[in-house]
């Protein structure tokens, strides 16, 4: 029979929908360990993100750092870590993995956020009597929003796919029923877990495409949006552009 | 009074933008720094409110000395007004004139109530305050800049460049709206402007600088044009030229003032001595 229609018949299966590694349970593991490891690299990755962009100094350096993890191997990395703290450790040496993983995404869209904004419009705020800080919670991370959130969300796509790498280590998660599918040769359960991990993914990334685009000031919008409007001849150029790709 | 006391600026890679610089700027009066670019007006007017510190000499405002201000409360009392306008895309109109008002702790309303009356002020129509900058024009832009300047009251206005990115019939306006203006508010104006006609427009003092902000000569715009100083400031002003060198011909009786292109200028008339 077709793999998806078997993958299907599992996904719909009533029996895996109840009980201990039943799929609500391996969803929740999977979101816990994303929503952990997401909220630890944001607490870490934002603060100097905006640290690096409102100073203009430490750059290269994030930038360094930020491409040399993205080379990474992240199994190999949390074999190491198991290794290295042991197996009692597992939990926080898996969180810690894609921690590392979702640094440089939110770290890259924390400081470029703040270092596309107008230099003159921070002048301006500074010569007529802002304080650094009220320069960068009034001007710098509004304005800078979009592009942080931009870095959030491939962040959280990375670590929401990569966190099925918590079965190799034994803490379930939905990479679990891919595992136990592989070893067992069940296919269907193997590949219904597989949609499932696309499925979390899509809809987290749809929460953070509307969040956003949301996320654009008003008046940002709002010039963009008369730009438009004031240029019938530009749109329908966009329009006939994006109609031949 | 704003005083610069041998003013020096050297910046960190080795550039001499102002050697010992000495100048009053008197109050209630316009007072316009001019000249090319890279002369160091800008330096200069950025470091009345400290958006720039002298490496050496005094500068005092009052008999103050800026050194002994902290720079976020000198700047909240100096109006300040750029040539992009500066404003804060994401602000309202509204918001962004009472920018100031508001970080002074201002209530909202009253801020708000403030920046309506800043409006009639510089001549915006009130309809705009739910706006925001990117659906005004340049202009309007520009005004929006000068009503966030006088939002506090100040008594130093500080003008770089104000009315530089505006088309030529706009900046006109803007620069008889700012005559206007400083008739009825009497505030210390510094305007920075490489537009010389603009310099003795607005300028009760006219200050002519050379690279390294030398003092050309300074006086007022009838002074400058009677005496020039130096073939620098001839040269600069074009009093030899144009429509700064008229001649007088004689036509049918009459004396009619012609310019060095031989266009008509205007006619010669008897008056009394301004």
């Amino acid at each position: 029979m077709n793999l998806f229609v078997e993958a299907w018949l599992w996904l719909t299966d009533p029996l895996n929908w109840e009980g201990a590694g039943s799929i609500p349970v391996r969803v929740g593991e999977h979101l816990f360990y994303t929503v952990l490891a997401m909220t630890a690299a944001a607490l870490i990755a934002i603060p100097l993100g905006w640290l690096i962009g409102h100073t203009g100094r430490g750059r290269e350096l994030a930038v360094g750092i930020s491409g040399a993890a993205r080379a990474l191997p992240t199994f190999g990395l949390l074999y190491l870590f198991v290794m290295l703290a042991g197996v009692t450790l597992r939990g926080p040496s898996t969180v810690l993995v894609l921690v590392l993983l979702a640094i440089p995404p939110i770290l890259a869209g924390a400081y470029a956020g703040l270092e596309v904004i107008d230099r003159r419009t921070i002048d301006a705020a500074r010569a007529v009597g802002m304080t650094e800080w009220q320069i960068l919670w009034k001007v710098e991370v509004p304005l800078g929003l979009p592009l942080l959130l931009g870095g959030l969300r491939s962040a959280t796509l990375q670590v929401v796919a990569t966190a099925t790498l918590a079965a190799f280590v034994n803490l379930g998660g939905l990479g679990y029923d891919i595992v136990q599918g592989i070893a067992l040769r069940r296919y269907d359960q193997m590949l219904g877990a597989a949609i499932l991990v696309i499925i979390l993914a899509l809809l987290l990334d749809a929460i953070f495409a509307i969040l956003e685009r949301y996320a654009v000031p008003r008046g940002v919008r709002a010039g963009r949006d008369t730009d438009v409007r004031t240029t019938p001849t530009g749109r329908r150029a966009t329009a006939e552009s994006s109609a031949t790709t | 009074m704003i005083e610069f006391r041998s003013i020096s600026k050297v910046f960190d890679d080795g550039t001499v933008a102002v050697d010992d610089f000495s100048l009053v700027i008197p109050s209630h009066q316009t007072t316009v720094l001019v000249g090319s670019s890279g002369c160091g007006k800008t330096t200069l007017l950025r470091m009345i409110n400290r958006m720039v510190d002298a490496s050496s000499g005094a500068l005092e405002i009052d008999g103050e000395n800026v050194a002994d201000i902290e720079p976020v409360k000198l700047r909240r009392r100096i109006g300040y007004v750029m040539q992009n306008s500066g404003l804060l895309p994401h602000r309202r109109v509204i918001d962004n004139i009472a920018t100031v008002p508001r970080l002074n702790g201002v209530p909202k309303k009253d801020a708000h109530a403030r920046a309506l009356e800043l409006m009639d002020t510089v001549g915006l129509d009130r309809a705009m305050a739910d706006r925001y900058p990117a659906q005004l024009s340049g202009g309007q832009q520009q005004r929006v800049g000068v009503a966030r300047g006088l939002a506090v009251d100040p008594n130093i206005l500080l003008m770089d460049e104000p009315f530089g990115a505006v088309d030529p019939s706009v900046r006109a306006d803007l620069q008889q709206e700012l005559l206007r203006l400083q008739r009825e508010l009497g505030k210390t104006v510094v305007v920075v402007t490489h537009d010389i006609d603009e310099a003795f427009l607005l300028g009760d003092q006219v200050v002519i600088l050379e690279k390294g902000a030398h003092i050309a000569q300074k006086g007022s715009p009838h002074e400058i044009l009677a005496n020039p100083a130096s073939d620098f400031v001839a040269s600069f002003i074009g009093a030899d030229r144009g429509k700064r060198a008229l001649s007088i011909q004689t036509i049918d009786g009459a004396s009619v003032l012609v310019d060095s292109d031989g266009n008509v200028a205007g006619r010669l008339v008897e008056s009394s001595p301004a």
